[in-house]
């Protein structure tokens, strides 16, 4: 159909698929754009080098720091703080949101409580939990937890809440208890709806892992941003941003993956 | 085949007899339903029901949108409780859902993350039964409802009137006393739902089960059914009960026989009356 019309009426008609050579070529271009403009500013000399290095010394940046493994380890760091925080986070979340959706005397318990943390700044508390837990690991898995439970229990609350009351219906006359409709159709009936508030919330995980680290750190991405800003070191900086950018996509990828494997029922 | 057959085998000494020599498998007593309304009020649904279906009868409840027979159908499952009044079927009171009463309803209930086969299976997962027991009588409905080769799909690959042949062989396969159905066919077009006429006489001829089946469509409920209760409706009632004395296995084209045409005409007027009462 798109083929006949023109591929340019195609790309102006809403919700109109397109090739996927276009759509990959179109992802490449903007990139592409986003590269070259940096490429021409650094080389303008409009931004002093000093606060706008080319894409290059980022790269050599990056090579000098990777060629004595700091740069893997300060890698390392990060990732198992988030990996960490936003596991034992989730683990807790996703049932009690369950829970929490499908029981009307668990909202009501936990639904004031929630909505009075969930709107208090995280980077508020990190003084108090540097003061409570120290500037360890603990620390700033303590801040990615704090940062992300609260918005993923009210996120599968709502997706619990929206499981079809036809479904349970039709699950309680085939014979199932008020088990079996937990364990059987409103937590298959989530799933997907889970992955996607997980995938959404470990983007927010990567903010809080940098809020914790350029606070309170000795090693991690946020650290070695940190430290570059005291060393005028620009060039690290753009680099540890790059970086957390590229895994932030691994992980979205990593979720997006397993939506469309568990979840291609819903789609 | 041979545990199917002690499973699902329906044939007692009574299956010839007159209807009204059977046993009673559901009986409604003096039923009613009632909702607070907003303005502290009372709004009556259903007022004094009485009805008696008995084994192997197909039984039609048909009346307006709003008489409340979807509502007496959901109170015979349990889903919801009577006000006043109470309900039997095979002689042990209703107080809540339970796989005795397969229900078949009027929206698409399919589990969409489970597979046709799996659907089927679900009520018998329920009960713990044997995978090789289970997969006889997974084998035994996909035939009876024709849809062998697409025991592997998932129901959105499925069109409306596939979907519900299924939802139907899932609430047989739990061998349910009594199936439930809230105008199943409600949502099809008049093609599909034709053919779904068909399937489920044939399918109740071979299966005998008791049948409570709500449609607000006349033909259907003549074609269908051994008795028609016809409903009225502010609050709903029960106006009248009429015997379909059209011998089975019916067929689509008895629908232009005269004694076919004599009772729909029947039904009509008692709906028109009720409707007429209400303007």
């Amino acid at each position: 159909m798109a083929q006949k019309r023109g591929v340019l009426s195609a790309c102006l008609s809403p919700r109109e698929e397109l090739p996927r050579q276009l759509i990959l070529s179109t992802g490449v271009i903007g990139w592409a754009l986003v590269i070259l403009a940096w490429v021409v500013l650094a080389a303008a000399d409009v931004v002093p080098d000093m606060f706008l290095p080319s894409p290059w010394e980022v790269f050599q940046a990056g090579q000098r720091l990777a060629a004595d493994g700091t740069l893997m380890n300060h890698i390392w760091a990060s990732f198992e703080v988030v990996v960490i925080g936003f596991v034992i986070s989730s683990v807790v979340a996703v049932p009690l949101g369950l829970m929490m959706g499908s029981f009307r005397i668990v909202q009501a318990f936990l639904e004031p409580l929630v909505n009075f943390v969930r709107y208090l700044p995280v980077t508020s508390f990190v003084p108090l939990f540097i003061l409570w837990i120290g500037i360890g690991l603990e620390q700033r898995i303590t801040v990615i937890i704090f940062g992300v439970f609260f918005q993923q229990l009210v996120m599968v609350a709502d997706i619990a809440r929206g499981v079809s009351k036809d479904l349970m219906q039709a699950a309680y006359t085939l014979g199932s208890n008020r088990r079996d409709v937990m364990v059987h159709v409103i937590a298959p009936a989530s799933l997907p709806g889970v992955l996607d508030t997980l995938r959404v919330t470990i983007g927010w995980a990567w903010t809080y892992l940098v809020v914790a680290e350029l606070v309170a750190a000795s090693s991690g991405l946020g650290y070695i941003s940190l430290k570059a800003m005291r060393g005028f070191q620009v060039d690290v900086i753009f680099l540890a941003i790059v970086i957390i950018g590229l895994l932030g996509l691994v992980t979205d990828q990593f979720f997006r993956f397993l939506r469309t494997r568990l979840g291609a029922w819903a789609n | 085949m041979g545990q199917l057959k002690t499973l699902h085998a329906v044939a007692p000494a009574a299956a010839d007899a007159a209807v009204e020599q059977r046993p009673v498998q559901l009986a409604i007593n003096n039923v009613s339903l009632r909702f607070p309304k907003p303005d502290g009020g009372e709004f009556t649904a259903l007022e004094n029901i009485c009805m008696e279906v008995r084994e192997q009868e197909f039984a039609v409840i048909v009346g307006p949108s709003g008489c409340g027979k979807s509502s007496l159908l959901y109170l015979t499952a349990g889903l919801n409780h009577p006000t006043e009044g109470s309900i039997e079927v095979a002689g042990k009171t209703v107080t809540a859902p339970g796989p005795d009463r397969g229900m078949v309803f009027q929206g698409y209930t399919l589990f969409p993350w489970l597979t046709v086969r799996e659907n089927i299976e679900f009520g018998l997962k329920r009960k713990k039964v044997g995978a090789a027991e289970r997969q006889d009588i997974v084998a035994h409905y996909l035939k009876e409802v024709g849809l062998e080769n697409f025991a592997d799909n998932y129901p959105k690959q499925l069109s409306g009137g596939m979907k519900q042949r299924v939802a139907i062989a899932r609430a047989l396969a739990n061998d349910p006393q009594i199936l439930l159905m809230d105008e199943p066919f409600g949502a099809l077009d008049s093609q599909t739902r034709l053919q779904m006429q068909q399937l489920l006489l044939r399918v109740w001829e071979h299966s005998k089960k008791t049948v409570v089946f709500v449609t607000h469509d006349i033909d259907e409920a003549i074609l269908l059914g051994d008795r028609v209760f016809v409903m009225g409706a502010r609050p709903g009632h029960i106006r009248e009960i009429i015997d379909v004395d059209i011998s089975h296995p019916r067929t689509l084209e008895m629908a232009m026989e005269p004694e076919f045409i004599a009772l729909k005409r029947r039904v009509m007027n008692l709906l028109h009356d009720d409707l007429e009462a209400m303007h």
